[in-house]
């Protein structure tokens, strides 16, 4: 091969390099290790992880992973492949996107979705951004309080940049206050207006006449979601929201310490242009078979460069099947029975906790699998306490404990925090 | 992968009543969702049981391509080998089963492979310290202007908001500088390919005290390493600037040159190119961002946790499998590789700028222009005989690019194999051109029609159906 290429060594393919930016040394990390020792490395590593009961939601939530998604997306056809930029060979990530697109759509309630975005987080800056490019000369959004701070956090950083004014909408018994929300609106220049369903705080937020008060103003409504508890509740698309954003997290993926998850965008119809990311549609080949194809791509960044409307290359496709799997198999009776099971078991852990009488509801609104309390002792050691008997009790959050459950918790492992808890 | 389409949709199989999951029994009670904030109708998802799920995305995933199928010379994007050790690793229940919220001393397995593969990745490139949360390559470069804007807010240097990027630039470097708020300005390419440093020169003297940075890969995406670096790292720090390394690039240069001898401050890995984690079709990636020490305190907040630890995981994996001993190898394999493929074709494909190049180079097109078979005609072709295609269409310096990317990790014989078909494909563009115009012929499905999905949107099932009634 060297002859081929006329050098004599694998030392001449770098001869343009200047020399003394060259690197001549051994770069310090270990010596290459086998695949037992490389295994016997991480067992040991993953021995210094205590594995505990969670019941730590606050975005990320211990839901139960079906075995059949793990093994199918292990298929290497999809596990190895590239974007489908060559639909010929690739009708088996662009069927399954198309497939996700509808199910999020069904979810959600909106007319159509995205291939996927990288979390919730970031599907929610990207929603902003959406607002504020739509929006002809307004360059204001409001953003609730009862909005996830991590959300918020990940929003303050994209508006910094890029130039959005981001306003707070006041709280009010743990819930968005709708006349500050008006008086905001008043104010004008608003593109956008993000709240979250069930809030940051587990409570399921009554939004009546939001959307309408957002669109009176020129606004976009924009609801930040859990996917999994729209399988029951009235969704974005009943609330009038024109963006749905969220994390798909709570369908089936696992929690790994913090990712890849997966991140939802769906809108109205009449958005789809404006829309960031991958977009899957039909269409026929010459073969008159009916076939799926990226499309829309002139919204996109490799076309339109800084014109595009984001600067996200990839999807988050293989999380994307792993929804599109764990929907699947759950089915339309499986998700709504799963959304019930957690909602039964944070409402019987909240009951139990009230009994001891060491707890209070910060707010008393209706909640769905997650819920805030204050401890009336000491809440740190009460924390370490549980963490002793193995169990992850909670977010700690500067108001409170916040409780999350799901279809994977047990009475019995609901019992025994209680017993802890009442100690 | 099948050469018939299978092409049901999951919705086309369902069937009331059925399910492909089992749940426990509610010991709870009865506890109702107020009513008033229940939705009215339920989601229209499929109904089936678990073998039908399983068969269906089985039958699916054969309509598919990967790196395990065959040989993927897909430009810009390596596509390396994935260990399979990798999916085991950060599959371990141990971290897999982790909340992002636990408590550190509950954690520390996890923190543990943090803290190496950022030392890893520190002695790799030549940088401080790294952030893990970009989720992507272009999550990455966005992060990494936003160190850049932050570091010349924090000096009250405020009208720094200009990027320097090379005309041949890919299209996330001025998207991503659009989405941080910074405008781009163009530097023009020379006749050998690279930045044109008179062009620089005139455009630091003219802008400054604006520029906010230049952002480069190198190798550059033609795959010619930019021997001037040096000066154009001096050029842009002496005007104030910072110097942002894009790691798309980063492959050819693990055994021959580290970004921060380069003279770059900040820059993002592609984990899923350079550390051998997998596609997946489109994502998940990671891209975490470097910085040179000082810039630490810069990190912006772009994501709640570790970023996509999970990725993080198969990564180490594949640095720890490497080693010291063997990972500088792979810089050097990936460019041999690359220039036997160049010298190999030359003669029949039209090779722009002649000279070494790194881990890719591009084609612009056949080098006989009179059969009317085009760089897409070759590509489609390629897909009959069993490969990807190459990248096509960019750069968007040569109207024919076709851009080729080999990695370490293939044989002589699977580069000897593609050069025949590339060959093959020269021939028959001049004795058959017809039927290179036509293919693919052995692939699922033909050529589809692009201006009928773009005209006409159906994106999800519900819309499928509407439209046929």
């Amino acid at each position: 091969m060297l002859d081929k290429v006329g050098l004599k060594s694998l030392d001449g393919l770098y001869d343009q390099i200047p020399e003394d930016i060259r690197f001549k040394g051994d770069y310090e990390i270990p010596l290459g290790a086998s695949e037992i020792e490389v295994r016997q490395l991480f067992e040991r590593l993953g021995s210094q992880n205590q594995q505990m009961t969670c019941f730590a939601g606050y975005g990320v939530y211990d839901h139960y992973t079906p075995s059949v998604i793990p093994n199918l997306l292990s298929r290497s056809e999809f596990l190895t492949s590239y974007t489908p930029y060559q639909a010929e060979i690739s009708q088996g990530t662009l069927h399954y996107i198309f497939e996700y697109q509808s199910m999020m759509a069904e979810l959600t309630g909106m007319d159509i979705s995205n291939a996927s975005m990288y979390d919730g987080t970031t599907a929610t800056a990207e929603a902003m951004l959406m607002a504020v490019a739509a929006g002809k000369k307004q360059n204001k959004v409001l953003v609730s309080e009862t909005v996830n701070s991590n959300t918020r956090k990940v929003l303050d950083t994209y508006a910094l940049h890029h130039g959005v004014e981001l306003e707070t909408i006041a709280g009010k018994d743990g819930v968005t206050d709708i006349d500050d929300l008006k008086a905001r609106l008043a104010d004008g220049g608003v593109a956008g207006v993000i709240v979250q369903q069930p809030n940051a705080y587990g409570i399921i937020e009554d939004y009546t006449g939001f959307a309408d008060v957002c669109h009176e103003n020129k606004a976009l409504f924009i609801m930040n979601s859990v996917a999994a508890d729209l399988a029951v509740l009235k969704t974005p698309g009943e609330w009038g929201a024109d963006i749905a954003v969220g994390d798909g997290q709570s369908l089936g993926i696992p929690m790994q310490y913090g990712g890849p998850y997966v991140g939802y965008m769906c809108c109205t119809e009449k958005l789809i242009r404006k829309m960031p990311g991958r977009i899957v549609g039909m269409t026929n080949d010459n073969r008159n078979q009916r076939v799926f194809v990226l499309t829309l791509q002139a919204r996109e960044q490799h076309i339109r460069r800084q014109k595009a409307t984001s600067n996200i290359c990839s999807n988050q496709s293989l999380m994307a099947l792993w929804v599109t799997v764990y929907l699947s198999l759950m089915g339309k009776q499986g998700l709504k029975e799963a959304a019930q099971l957690s909602y039964a078991g944070a409402h019987y852990l909240c009951d139990g906790l009230m009994k001891t009488g060491k707890f209070h509801l910060v707010y008393d609104k209706p909640f769905f699998n997650e819920f805030l309390v204050k401890y009336d002792g000491d809440t740190d050691a009460l924390y370490q306490r549980f963490i002793e008997a193995g169990i992850l009790g909670g977010v700690k959050l500067d108001t409170g404990i916040l409780f999350a459950v799901t279809e994977k918790r047990t009475k019995e492992e609901i019992d025994n925090l209680l017993t802890i808890a009442a100690l | 992968m099948n050469n018939r389409l299978y092409g049901n949709l999951i919705f086309e199989l369902s069937k009331e009543g059925r399910r492909g999951c089992s749940l426990p029994k509610n010991y709870f009670g009865d506890y109702e969702i107020p009513a008033s904030m229940k939705r009215t109708q339920d989601a229209a998802l499929p109904e089936c049981d678990e073998l039908t799920v399983v068969r269906h995305y089985t039958n699916l995933s054969n309509n598919n391509f990967g790196v395990d199928t065959g040989f993927y010379p897909l430009g810009s994007c390596t596509m390396k080998y994935n260990p399979k050790i990798n999916e085991e690793i950060a599959a371990l229940p141990q971290f897999q089963n982790l909340h992002p919220s636990q408590p550190a001393q509950t954690a520390m397995g996890a923190k543990a492979v943090v803290a190496m593969l950022n030392k890893a990745l520190c002695a790799l490139t030549g940088l401080a310290q790294f952030t893990f949360k970009p989720y992507a390559g272009a999550h990455g470069e966005l992060t990494g202007l936003m160190v850049i804007d932050n570091y010349h807010r924090s000096r009250g240097d405020m009208a720094r908001k200009k990027v320097i990027v090379p005309d041949s630039a890919h299209g996330t470097n001025p998207a991503s500088a659009a989405v941080c708020g910074l405008e781009i300005i163009e530097v023009k390419s020379s006749p050998d390919g690279l930045v044109d440093l008179e062009d620089l020169e005139r455009l630091v003297s003219q802008e400054g005290p604006n520029i906010a940075a230049m952002m480069m890969t190198n190798p550059n995406t033609l795959g010619l390493f930019e021997t001037h670096i040096p000066e154009i790292a001096k050029l842009i720090h002496d005007c104030g600037g910072l110097m942002y390394y894009d790691g798309a690039n980063l492959n050819p240069m693990l055994g021959a040159c580290r970004p921060g001898d380069m003279g770059f401050d900040v820059m993002h890995i592609n984990l899923h190119k350079t550390f051998s984690t997998p596609h997946g079709g489109g994502g998940p990636g990671a891209g975490p961002v470097g910085v040179r020490d000082g810039l630490q305190e810069f990190f912006p907040f772009v994501s709640p946790y570790q970023g996509n630890f999970g990725v993080m995981m198969r990564a180490y994996t594949y640095i720890l499998s490497l080693g010291r001993d063997q990972i500088k190898n792979v810089g050097p394999l990936a460019t041999l590789n690359a220039n036997y493929i160049k010298e190999s074709l030359k003669d029949v494909y039209e090779l722009p700028i002649d000279t070494v190049c790194c881990h890719e180079f591009v084609f612009d097109g056949l080098k006989d222009k009179s059969t009317g078979v085009t760089t897409m005609d070759v590509a489609k072709r390629l897909l009959d005989y069993g490969y990807h295609a190459p990248t096509i269409y960019f750069p968007l310096l040569f109207h024919e690019s076709l851009m080729i990317e080999p990695t370490e990790n293939e044989s002589k014989e699977t580069l000897d194999a593609f050069i025949a078909v590339m060959r093959k494909i020269a021939d028959e563009a001049k004795d058959d051109p017809e039927l290179v115009k036509s293919a693919p012929h052995n692939t699922p499905i033909g050529r589809v029609d692009d201006v009928l999905a773009a005209k006409h949107p159906i994106v999800t099932y519900k819309q499928m159906m509407n439209d046929a009634n």
